[in-house]
């Protein structure tokens, strides 16, 4: 079959992206050509600050070399601007008469910054900063003259002004507005960072007007004069006032422009199906995206519709801003200003440097401007995103909470202070060094990116704070994008919440059911969606919905937890923490029979038997004799307890009694991640009940029920719910909560990001002030949990396939 | 004499598992079947760190190792992008419902010691 003809003008980030998507899922479908009028092959546009700066060369910012170009068998005009596009005949022209012709078109020719229409904007030595060209302008510039100035105190401004400032000019910044960065920060963090660039040495001309350039005898530019009549000396003068999508060539071949060429949700122009355009050429909703996130949601979008696969929409971003000047952190989002009905929570340090101003509006963020410590940005970007009510968690919101857990990256939360050999993720031994080069060579720009190439970031999460923070210091990222709604995995575009809810409402009782009405691309689905989707299912549809091992992860298949070596370890349960010396006895002697080279005491208060094979898992549970601990499984581990009132001098309620009667009543209990409980007899709590998902403490006059908690990756203080009078409230309060969980929690998110994302007044109001709903949860639960079987014992109704514990034959 | 033995039915291995041929003193052999009832072979270790495969998720035609989440194909035995590493992949014949392995590979491939590839990352936590 003759392949169809694509061609791309413009070689930038957002084009090559999208190039780079499509040849992902569809590399035969085009022959592909590519019209550049610069002449260097793809490059980071965002890095020219770095390179200004002299911390990083051009060859480190080639994204795509020439042999990228070469080895995809893509066609690449480089130095040849496109002057015309015949539509009815589809051929494209360029300045030097070159003509390819074409069944699809894709625009992503970027923006053109804008030239003040000044007296002498024409001279020599007057630049704007948009490419490598402009780049290596300025750095030529500060090897032969002394005075510079940048008309624009906004981001690229103040970037090429430090940038012009390292390389030795003198450098004055003109900003016609009352603060610098006025569309990214506010008055007061707009001071802060003038001060702090003043003292590195940048001018500053605050609410000066240009009025015109004035050139010497040969042309070239020696003064910047003002309205107010004033002159300051100049030999280069940056303008970097803004950008102007670059509809140039759109307009001229007859496609609509409103700000921008106009496309649709398929990044088709709304005037020509057979042309897309992506990038910061492109209106899509009235908006012209500049950062490169959203601009790569476009690519993926457009990827797949050139693929002819005629999915996925891109329905629009909410962007972030940070600056590239080193050592300076400022970040921004939303609607940082506030106003009329908002309210603000502000805290300045001037002399540590540190300005954070939180808006709120109806209970929820709607603005963040951060100076000198953006590391909670991430965070509050998302809950900018996520519309999430903040009443319950306001009295915390300025201390953040950042994406960084407690351990494993040497206390550090600051990823510009960490050395290159420092360990930024302590699950897979991942440096600071080996993030950054594999962020540099192999283009990365996402967290998951990022994750996929590095597994930084990838196991327990706790790192992802300090991984953002380096892609951004890095690659220039941001922490734009991320339409609000996530997708469970790339088998489909549907987010968990939607799943469940088609679960719920269409009474979907199957995995293939699932997958049919939700279209999904994969037959079976991948490692990541099938375990969630038999969860929801079991969850659901209690009795109805047929548990399938086949879609659970290998330790809730074989009961038993995997080790590094494939061998596995067996918690039998002990309620309570609680044992008889015939069930130590019995332990003793299995270890003995099946030579189980290692037996520890857990965390749990139970005893795990490491290195079993799995040929002897179903002996050795039978010879132990005691229940499964679960301590393989999303499901109810382990109950806590110190010994109470029955031995301890202190004790003022029976824990152990009340852990056991907890364990019994809720063991076997499935469930979107690990549930732990505690139980302690006194405010002392030996149990450790402030770090569980529930943990109970005993007082005086009954007992106090805390949630959320967690002793893991990042420690969390539970939250306290509710105090009980009796063990029998206790009972249903606890399980009317796991059952919220269980219904609303998504797969693999413990309670306490399950209440994080929820809110812990929206669990007070069904757990506390709805007594019949709780009531009502409590006896789900119930349901659910009646007559559920032991899987150690009772395989049939466990669906255990006993086959996989041996061999389906031998051969010598 | 054919070298082709007979290892079990197509029905003894459950759909999207495996089941594994035990090979004395060598590491085992995975046997695959996904939803179309296409059954694969490979040596029962990850190119990573040497996981059992057998015990992984089947999908389509790859299988998640238990260990770190590899994704490795089931027709070549290779990782898929961005992870590297194949792991050595055998024959398989079907004969009516029966499934056959070549004894000859059996006996000759995949017999050395597991040895992890230098630069790949250390073991992550517990999936």
């Amino acid at each position: 079959m003759k392949k169809m003809k694509l061609v791309m003008i413009g070689n930038g980030m957002a084009g090559v992206r999208t190039l780079e998507e499509l040849l992902k899922i569809a590399p035969d479908l085009y022959d592909i050509t590519v019209f550049g009028a610069e002449p260097h092959p793809n490059y980071n546009r965002i890095l020219l600050s770095p390179v200004l700066a002299g911390e990083q060369t051009l060859d480190e910012i080639i994204l795509n070399p020439i042999s990228w170009y070469e080895e995809n068998n893509i066609k690449l005009h480089l130095g040849k601007k496109v002057v015309d596009v015949d539509r009815r005949n589809r051929i494209v022209r360029a300045e030097d008469g070159t003509e390819e012709s074409y069944d699809r078109l894709l625009i992503t020719i970027g923006s053109n910054p804008f030239i003040l229409p000044v007296p002498g904007k024409d001279l020599d030595g007057v630049i704007a900063y948009r490419d490598i060209a402009d780049t290596n302008t300025m750095i030529e510039a500060a090897t032969k003259y002394k005075h510079a100035v940048v008309i624009g105190g906004g981001l690229l401004g103040l970037e090429a002004a430090n940038g012009l400032m390292l390389r030795g000019m003198q450098v004055s910044v003109v900003h016609v507005a009352p603060w610098l960065m006025e569309r990214q920060l506010d008055e007061t963090s707009g001071g802060l960072l003038r001060k702090s660039l003043e003292s590195r040495g940048l001018k500053f001309l605050i609410g000066a007007n240009t009025q015109a350039l004035i050139g010497d005898k040969n042309g070239r530019v020696m003064a910047v004069q003002f309205k107010d009549g004033n002159e300051i000396p100049a030999d280069l003068v940056v303008m970097a006032v803004g950008i102007r999508p670059n509809t140039e060539l759109a307009e001229k071949i007859g496609l609509h422009c409103n700000r921008g060429i106009v496309v649709t949700d398929t990044m088709q122009t709304i005037t020509d199906p057979r042309i897309y355009s992506v990038g910061e050429c492109a209106a899509h909703r009235g908006i012209a995206y500049g950062l490169v996130a959203p601009l790569f949601e476009q690519g993926k979008v457009c990827a797949t519709h050139l693929a002819e696969f005629g999915i996925g929409r891109y329905v629009g971003s909410q962007t972030s801003t940070k600056l590239k000047v080193t050592g300076i952190d400022l970040f921004s989002a939303g609607d940082f200003m506030g106003g009329e009905g908002c309210e603000e929570i502000v805290m300045s340090d001037p002399y540590g440097g540190v300005y954070k101003k939180l808006v709120i509006k109806d209970e929820q963020l709607v603005g963040a401007c951060l100076y000198g410590d953006t590391v909670d940005g991430s965070w509050y970007f998302k809950l900018l995103r996520d519309g999430r009510k903040i009443t319950d968690i306001r009295d915390k919101l300025m201390f953040g909470e950042s994406n960084i857990g407690d351990t494993g990256h040497q206390g550090q939360n600051k990823a510009a202070a960490m050395a290159d050999s420092d360990e930024v993720c302590g699950c897979n031994g991942v440096t600071k060094g080996a993030v950054c080069k594999a962020i540099k060579e192999k283009g990365l720009f996402t967290l998951e990116d990022v994750r996929k190439h590095t597994k930084a970031s990838a196991s327990c999460g706790s790192c992802t704070g300090l991984v953002e923070q380096l892609l951004m210091f890095t690659a220039g990222g941001d922490y734009s994008a991320a339409p609000k709604k996530k997708a469970m995995c790339g088998c489909t575009d549907h987010s968990h919440d939607e799943v469940r809810q088609a679960i719920r409402e269409q009474k979907l009782l199957t995995i293939d059911d699932v997958y049919k009405t939700m279209a999904w691309r994969t037959p079976n689905g991948c490692s990541s969606c099938r375990p969630a989707v038999n969860y929801y299912l079991i969850s659901t549809w209690p009795k109805e919905a047929k548990d399938d091992p086949q879609s659970r992860f290998i330790n809730e298949r074989s009961h038993a937890n995997i080790q590094k070596d494939g061998t596995y370890s067996v918690i039998p349960r002990m309620w309570g923490g609680v044992t008889t010396a015939d069930e130590l006895r019995r332990i003793a002697d299995a270890a003995d029979k099946y030579k189980v080279p290692t037996i520890k005491v857990t965390g749990g208060q139970r005893i795990d038997l490491l290195g079993v094979k799995k040929e002897d898992l179903v002996d050795i549970w039978k010879d132990i004799g005691m229940p499964s601990g679960h301590a393989y499984a999303k499901a109810l581990r382990t109950v806590k307890t110190c010994v109470g009132s029955e031995w301890c001098r202190f004790g003022t309620q029976d824990s152990t009694k009340l852990g056991m009667d907890l364990e019994r009543a809720m063991w076997r209990m499935y469930a979107p991640h690990k549930v732990k409980f505690a139980v302690s007899g006194c405010p002392r709590n030996c149990a450790e009940s402030g770090i569980k998902d529930v943990g109970i403490i005993g007082v005086d006059s009954g007992w106090e029920m805390y949630i959320a908690g967690n002793g893991g990756i990042k420690t969390e203080v539970a939250h306290f719910l509710v105090k009980l009078k009796t063990a029998e409230e206790v009972m249903e309060y606890t399980g009317a909560f796991c059952q919220l969980y269980r219904e609303e929690g998504w797969y693999l998110e413990r309670t306490v990001h399950y209440v994080n994302r929820v809110g812990l007044d929206y669990v007070k109001k069904r757990i506390l002030d709805d007594a019949e709903g709780r009531k009502a949860l409590w006896e789900r639960l119930q349901f659910a949990l009646d007559g559920e079987p032991d899987p150690w014992f009772e395989f049939d109704k466990a669906a255990v396939d006993t086959r996989q514990f041996a061999p389906v034959t031998a051969v010598s | 004499m054919s070298d082709w033995k007979t290892i079990c039915k197509v029905d003894d291995i459950p759909v999207l598992g495996s089941r594994r041929v035990a090979r004395e003193g060598h590491a085992a052999v995975a046997v695959f079947r996904n939803s179309e009832n296409k059954v694969f072979a490979l040596l029962d270790r990850c190119p990573h760190k040497g996981g059992p495969l057998s015990q992984g998720i089947v999908f389509g035609e790859s299988v998640a190792c238990p260990l770190h989440n590899w994704t490795i194909g089931l027709d070549d035995g290779c990782a898929r992008a961005p992870d590297v590493g194949c792991t050595q992949k055998f024959s398989v014949k079907l004969e009516g419902d029966q499934v056959q392995l070549s004894l000859n590979e059996l006996q000759t491939l995949g017999l050395g010691d597991f040895e992890a590839p230098a630069d790949t990352p250390a073991p992550t936590g517990a999936a």
